[in-house]
This record gives C-alpha cells, structure tokens and sequence, in this order.
C-alpha cells in the first residue's frame, strides 16, 4: 500500500516535471504572442464561412465543402465524399482532398507551414483548410478543419470543424496539433485568385494540377494570374501559352510563348512557338522561331532536341515551296 | 471459387473504366499532339528530383486499381486518378495506406483515452469536445 501511493507520487513528479517543460508555447505561438503583426488587425472572423456538419469519418468532405462554398463554387459534402472519401483508411487523404477542389473547379494552394501565414491569408478574405493531429504522434486522430477568424489578445482561434460549427481552440493547443500534422494548411480559390501568403513553387504546382481537370480557358486565367505575379516564371508562361492555344485563341498563344522565348530563350517555348505560328499561317516567323528551338537545345536543353528537330522538319516542305516556286 | 470471381470482378472493372482513358489521360498533359506540355517541360525541369523515377513507371490503372481495393466506387475511381498530376499519382500510390487520412475523433482505443485526456488538459491536444485547456 505505501509503494503503491509512493509510485502514485513518483508518476505525478514526473508527469508534472514534463509537463511543466511541455507547457512552454510552441514557436509560431511565441512569437506571435511576443511581437503580434502590426499590420493584421488584432480580431478578425469571417462569419458569412458556410457550415456543413460532417457526419461520421467525413470531415474530409464536409471541410472541403465549406471553403468551396465560401467562394461561391458548388459544394456538396454527399457528391464530394465520392471525390475524396477512402474507405479503407475511413477518411481523406490530402492528395485527394487537392484532387476533389479541383474538379469543383478550384484550385488548391498549399501554404507556407507558418502559423502567421494563415492568418494573413484570413485577413486577405480567405478560409483556411488544415489538417490537424488531434492526438499524439503514435496514436494520430486526424482532422481536416477550416480556420474562420482569430483573437491574437486572447489567443484564439475559430473554425468550423466537426460538427462544431464555431469550435474556438487556444492558439498554443491548435499549434500542436497542426505541427503534428505536418504542419499543412491549403487556400481554395477560383481560377484567377491567388492566397495571398502562397509561395511561388506552390502556386505553379497547385495550377499544374489545377491543368489536369480543368476547362482551357480556366485553366488560361490561373496561369495568367500566376504570372502577373511572377513574372520571370518560365512554367506560368508556357503554361498561358499552352492554355490558350488549347482553347484555340492561337494569336494569344502565340504572344505568350512569344514572351517566354525571348525572356528565356526556352527550346520548348520557342517550339511550341514555331508550331503556333505555322498553324496562324506564318511560315517565316515559324521557320525562325524552329531554328532557335534546335539550336537552343543543342546548346543547353538536349530533352528537347528531338521535338525541336520534329518541328522544323514538319515546317521544312511548306517553307521550301516558296522559295524553289520563286527561283 | 468466390476469389477467383471476385479478382476476376475487380480486373474487368478496372480495364472498362480505363479502357477510354488512353484518349483522355494524356490530353491534359500536352496542350496538343505536337506542342510540349506544361507539366512535360516541370518534369524535364525538376529531373533532379528523385519523383522524377517514380513517375517514369507510374500506371495510371495501377493506382486506380488500389483505390478500388480500398472501397472507392467503379464510378469514382476514373475522375480521383484523372485529378492529380503524375507527381502526384505516383505519391498517392506510394503512400495510400500511411499517409494521414483526415476522419473525426471516433475510434480512439480506450487504452490511450487516459493519455490522451491529461494532455487535452494540457493543451497539447484536442481530441476531446468536452475538456477545456488549464491555461
């Protein structure tokens, strides 16, 4: 009996021990509680953010239903189950839940893993989906929730999560639970709007996959507000480009990998420049944009040549004619 | 008999649904026969990348056969792996039964409910609706 309680107050030692180190404020809290940012105001909710109660294991569903409705896009957490639901594993994956809110006609952006940045994104007008690890590293509850608003001095935040339709979480708690899930969180907007923290590599790769569902001329509007951005970006160009061209605006596919080619000197942009122009009826300027292609990639993009070469010589008779009918 | 029937079942599924995507799966991927394709030239220009592997031997049906294991619906399964990018595909193929799948907090086994109580107290988790954070 007297081991039994000293054990008793051994364990409630080291539980508080630990636990005293553990209550420390994980980072992004700490430095958001140290110095709050001056330019995002100190309360914000976004109250008008849709709420669809999951039911059992469908939170995925029911999160990637109320970001999509929150920008006006068709959401519905029954259709969107058979998009993104796994059975086996009784919930969503990730990579499905991007897949799901691009066939809605969204593009998902991840964020950077940056506690400040959702809530810049929440200023910026946007619902934030993350996925949380409710329990611990060796027995993970997993969460899709959507963050709506924060109150910096009273360390909380909001969301719509479960069947909570305002589930209001310490800033420190959410924290640790996002951190054990890696730390994942993802803006959904329509074709032509970018979250306003997205880092440049996760905006190209949101729009490439954004490419795989969507309709050309969508699929033109997410490039183009991509490369208004960045404009140096080599991928946001040809992707106008191809785009466009897809959705048979030629001239204006043209003009796109007109501007990659000259700012890059890329061989698939003037490739895809030369065969373009062909198709508009201009043989000299597809002629001189073919040669550019190969002598780009003979010099520097040899996975190129082939195509390169394959153009010019697909270009070769109809040029040719004109010249012998002219001797 | 029942197994041979059933994997009999699942493969002739599998060829219906993609029986059509040799058409439509690389329409996305090039813009036209001959122009190279968005996603071509970010795989030619993230070769260094060791996905770039992976994605050379990815099977589109392969992936959609594994889904359908899982519980995915006939129906479904031709749109889910149309969605992702090859990247993407081969990451979901390679990851489908450990990769973080999103529920609710049913199912929590009750041995670890103990712990995990004291540390919703804690703050540290958030596992149950009625506890409330001591700081």
């Amino acid at each position: 009996m007297a081991s039994a309680s000293a054990l008793m107050l051994m364990l409630a030692a080291a539980a508080c021990l630990s636990g005293c180190a553990l209550l420390a404020d994980p980072p992004h809290t700490a430095a958001l509680r140290a110095s709050p940012p001056t330019d995002l105001p100190p309360r914000l909710e976004r109250a008008q953010v849709p709420f669809f109660p999951q039911t059992r294991h469908h939170c995925g569903p029911a999160a990637l239903a109320t970001v999509l409705a929150d920008v006006g896009m068709p959401a519905d957490p029954v259709a969107l189950a058979d998009a993104v639901f796994l059975p086996s594993r009784e919930g969503s994956l990730q990579l499905e839940m991007l897949g799901g809110a691009r066939r809605q006609g969204a593009l998902a952006t991840k964020l950077p893993p940056d506690l400040t940045a959702l809530l810049r994104e929440l200023a910026a007008g946007h619902a934030v989906l993350v996925l949380q690890n409710l329990g611990l590293d060796f027995a993970p509850v997993w969460h899709y929730a959507v963050l709506v608003g924060y109150d910096l001095p009273a360390g909380e935040l909001f969301f719509r999560s479960g069947t909570q339709q305002r589930a209001v979480l310490p800033l420190h708690t959410f924290e640790h639970t996002w951190a054990r899930a890696g730390r994942w969180a993802i803006a959904v907007l329509p074709p032509g709007q970018l979250p306003a923290t997205a880092r440049e590599a996760d905006a190209v790769e949101a729009t490439l996959g954004f490419g795989r569902v969507a309709a050309p001329a969508s699929l033109a509007q997410a490039w183009a507000a991509v490369l208004q951005r960045w404009p140096a970006n080599v991928l946001a160009g040809m992707g106008l480009g191809n785009a466009r061209h897809a959705s048979g605006d030629l001239p204006a596919a043209a003009q796109a990998f007109d501007a990659v080619a000259q700012q890059h000197d890329s061989a698939a942009a003037w490739n895809n420049l030369a065969r373009t122009r062909a198709a508009l009826g201009d043989d000299a300027g597809a002629l001189l944009a073919a040669q550019r292609a190969v002598a780009r990639a003979q010099a520097a993009e040899p996975t190129w040549l082939s195509a390169a070469q394959q153009t010019l010589r697909d270009l070769g008779p109809a040029q040719a004619q004109p010249v012998t009918a002219r001797q | 008999m029942s197994l041979f029937r059933r994997i009999t079942a699942t493969s002739v599924a599998v060829s219906i649904v993609f029986s059509g995507m040799a058409y439509a799966a690389p329409a996305p991927k090039v813009a036209s026969e001959t122009l190279i394709g968005t996603e071509q030239l970010a795989s030619a220009l993230a070769q260094s990348d060791s996905r770039s592997a992976l994605m050379a031997t990815l099977d589109r049906a392969d992936l959609a056969a594994a889904l359908q294991a899982r519980g995915v619906s006939v129906d479904a399964l031709r749109d889910r792996v149309a969605s992702l990018t090859d990247a993407e595909a081969a990451q979901l193929m390679a990851q489908i039964d450990q990769a973080p799948a999103g529920a609710d907090i049913l199912g929590v086994i009750f041995t670890i409910f103990i712990v995990l109580l004291v540390t919703d107290i804690l703050g540290l988790t958030k596992v149950f609706p009625f506890t409330r954070s001591v700081r």
